[in-house]
């Protein structure tokens, strides 16, 4: 299991400078590793479509962000999605945690946990999933794939593949 | 007042200042009165225009970000206010043009004619916060928030009722309006 800290460096590396999301257990430890490093800042957002639109506003003053959310998440920011991001050629990285995978959690996440693959599928944005051997290639090349493309990418992350 | 006169008022005390615009008539009226490249028309994404002015006054605090947004974007998206507050950007100038409808589908009414929008600014602790309501108030007052520190917000009560007519829609893609605002923002000015 990788560390948060190591999983922010791998992120920092990468280019990424701008963070911002809404909390979810899995990224406890990730969030308050963003939140503590002096050389980032990390936006605590109210919800995630607020997230989605404040890191679309840092992009275009120069950031390449990053929004974390759970996977529910995505419902709140579908609308910002596809009217602001896809429309306007915004990239960004979706950290998104995979809540319900499998069936097993708790029933809120069952619904969001089956379809979150197909629900980006569906929009036309990209997604890959970490497993534990994939993390630094993932975020390197998520890196690449944004800016050049111009277009949000998710990334999600399921319990246990960080601390 | 009406929107044409406030958005008018507004442009012409505009320098380099970039300046977020609310969809519907917010975006429509400033594109048609005062195309520049320091605007950023959203089109869609209703209720946003705060979090991504927020968003560039974070990431460019040499810059003022004026937001100029309305009653049924900001109540749209309200927890915006308290993320606005909680960071204090100087740079951030919240004005929002109040009508106390949805004009731009056909003046459904929103809840700001009994809910005090100012109130909830100052409960979300916006730094200055002032209401107006006459054209004299409108011009002392952006040039206040345009020269102080923010984050300040500024609530425009629009009194006329609009008659149905046609505004122009923004004629620029998303993406042009996207790179000639990105072109402005890494451009040294102010």
């Amino acid at each position: 299991m990788l560390k948060s800290e190591d999983f922010a460096q791998e992120l920092i590396n990468s280019g990424y400078d701008f963070f911002t999301g809404t909390p979810c257990t899995i990224i406890g430890n990730l969030i308050a590793t963003l939140t503590e490093r002096p050389d980032i800042t990390y936006i605590p957002a109210v919800r995630e479509d607020a997230a989605v639109g404040v890191a679309g506003g840092a992009y275009m003053a120069g950031k390449i962000p990053v929004v974390l959310m759970q996977n529910s998440g995505l419902g709140q920011c579908l609308n910002a999605l596809t009217s602001l991001n896809l429309i306007y050629k915004l990239p960004c990285l979706l950290i998104v945690t995979w809540r319900g995978f499998g069936n097993k959690d708790a029933p809120e996440h069952l619904v969001m946990g089956r379809i979150c693959e197909k629900l980006l599928d569906t929009i036309g944005i990209a997604h890959h999933t970490f497993n534990p051997d994939n993390i630094k290639v993932l975020i390197n090349m998520s890196y690449k794939l944004i800016t050049e493309n111009n277009e949000p990418l998710a990334l999600f992350l399921k319990e246990g593949v960080i601390d | 007042m009406n929107y044409r006169e406030v958005i008018t008022i507004i442009a012409e005390l505009l320098k380099g200042q970039l300046v977020v615009c609310a969809n519907g008539f917010i975006s429509r009226e400033t594109f048609t009165i005062s195309d520049r490249t320091e605007n950023f028309y959203m089109i869609g994404s209703m209720g946003l225009a705060s979090s991504i002015g927020l968003g560039v006054a974070l990431s460019k605090p040499s810059r003022k970000v004026i937001i100029l947004d309305g009653d049924g974007n900001l109540l749209m998206n309200l927890g915006s206010l308290p993320m606005i507050g909680s960071l204090q950007p100087k740079n951030l100038l919240h004005i929002v043009l109040d009508n106390e409808v949805y004009a731009s589908t056909g003046n459904q009414p929103t809840i700001s004619n009994v809910i005090e929008l100012e109130d909830i600014a100052k409960s979300a602790k916006y730094a200055y916060i002032k209401k107006v309501t006459t054209d004299e108030e409108l011009r002392r007052e952006v040039v206040h928030i345009l020269e102080n520190d923010g984050p300040s917000f500024l609530l425009v009560k629009i009194s006329d009722k609009e008659e149905q007519r046609e505004i122009g829609r923004v004629t620029h893609s998303p993406e042009e309006i996207k790179e000639r605002f990105m072109s402005a923002i890494a451009e040294i000015t102010e």
